[in-house]
């Protein structure tokens, strides 16, 4: 990694105009308002997809843009996506188990014989 | 005494090698200030990846419960204060705005930017905090709160118990984010630390600053929006 990256002069990292950063900004309120509306209209089920989808939107343009994600390596990628592929197995995990196990039964006192 | 005395003054001739100019990258033994900004920066990657986990086990927790209690939730999350929840959005995607500049601002050696932008980020910090408190006293005053035992809070108690748990260990991020913004960003800066060769802790703190947001993102829709 540091071969790739190995550069003989001092500057490090890549510099982000403060304009586009502007647009990303403006980007994630009108998204941030769009959720809010879609959230008013009754979608039953689908309001929920609705809403992580428009958030993935905006915590995509929040790592691509506002943290550098654009400009990083294969490494510092895999060290984003890692945690979502972790969260994706752990709810995936925990909803093909417990939805199907039978509802607790309440103790029951038996007498005995 | 003697053998003190060469100590000292071998520790002063140590700190006179190791002295580092403002705007100069810290002395890092065995590796070039190229390498020592990749490095810390895969680093801090690794620890947000930790953190994400960390609220990752209460999205989870988040989806069971909404899962068993449907309802409950819906009800509940209708008596959220959804404008005080948006407007907090909005403050915490501008502060991410602001931090973000300040990174760019490090870049150009722009020490008074940073300053400028990152006190920008800590009082939108500081805003977020005490519109969650204006939010959780409403909550107080009618019962939903944690400790405060009566029939409010036992009718939402799942709805609010995942509640307070997510945004008050959200809220301690911010805290600790703008604790971090100080103390990396805000105060080297005052002293022209910072300079295109050198603005690391200034990225890093950041970054740190990008995660409170980006928990926000998911946050603000799940509990607020959706229930």
């Amino acid at each position: 990694m540091s071969h790739a990256n190995h550069h003989s002069h001092d500057e490090v990292g890549h510099i982000v105009p403060e304009s586009l950063f502007l647009k990303v900004l403006i980007a994630l309120l009108v998204l941030t308002v769009v959720t809010v509306l879609a959230a008013q209209v009754d979608l039953g089920k689908w309001n929920i997809v609705g809403a992580l989808l428009i958030a993935t939107v905006k915590a995509s343009l929040v790592i691509y843009f506002f943290m550098h994600g654009k400009y990083e390596n294969r490494i510092i990628w895999t060290y984003i996506l890692i945690p979502f592929v972790l969260l994706a197995i752990m709810i995936g995990g925990v909803f093909t188990d417990d939805p199907f196990r039978s509802k607790p039964v309440p103790l029951q006192v038996t007498q005995q014989p | 005494m003697g053998k003190d005395k060469e100590v000292m003054a071998s520790n002063a001739a140590v700190a006179e090698h190791h002295h580092v100019a403002p705007g100069d990258p810290p002395h890092i033994h065995h590796m070039d200030s190229s390498t020592a900004y990749g490095a810390a920066k895969l680093g801090m990657w690794l620890f947000l990846a930790t953190e994400v986990l960390l609220f990752a086990v209460m999205f989870c927790s988040f989806a069971v419960m909404r899962y068993y209690h449907l309802s409950e939730f819906h009800d509940a999350s209708n008596h959220l204060n959804l404008p005080l929840g948006a407007l907090n959005t909005a403050v915490l995607l501008f502060s991410s705005y602001t931090a973000a500049v300040a990174v760019t601002k490090a870049q150009k050696g722009d020490n008074k930017g940073v300053v400028r932008n990152f006190s920008i980020s800590f009082a939108c910090g500081l805003i977020f905090l005490v519109i969650k408190t204006i939010e959780y006293t409403g909550k107080a005053e009618h019962g939903m709160f944690p400790f405060v035992w009566n029939e409010h809070f036992y009718e939402y108690k799942n709805f609010l118990g995942i509640y307070y748990c997510m945004t008050g260990l959200h809220a301690l991020h911010v805290i600790i984010g703008m604790i971090v913004m100080y103390i990396y960003g805000i105060r080297p800066a005052m002293n022209n630390r910072y300079s295109g060769r050198y603005y690391t802790p200034v990225e890093l703190g950041a970054l740190y600053w990008h995660l409170v947001d980006l928990i926000w993102i998911y946050l603000f829709p799940l509990l607020y929006l959706v229930g």
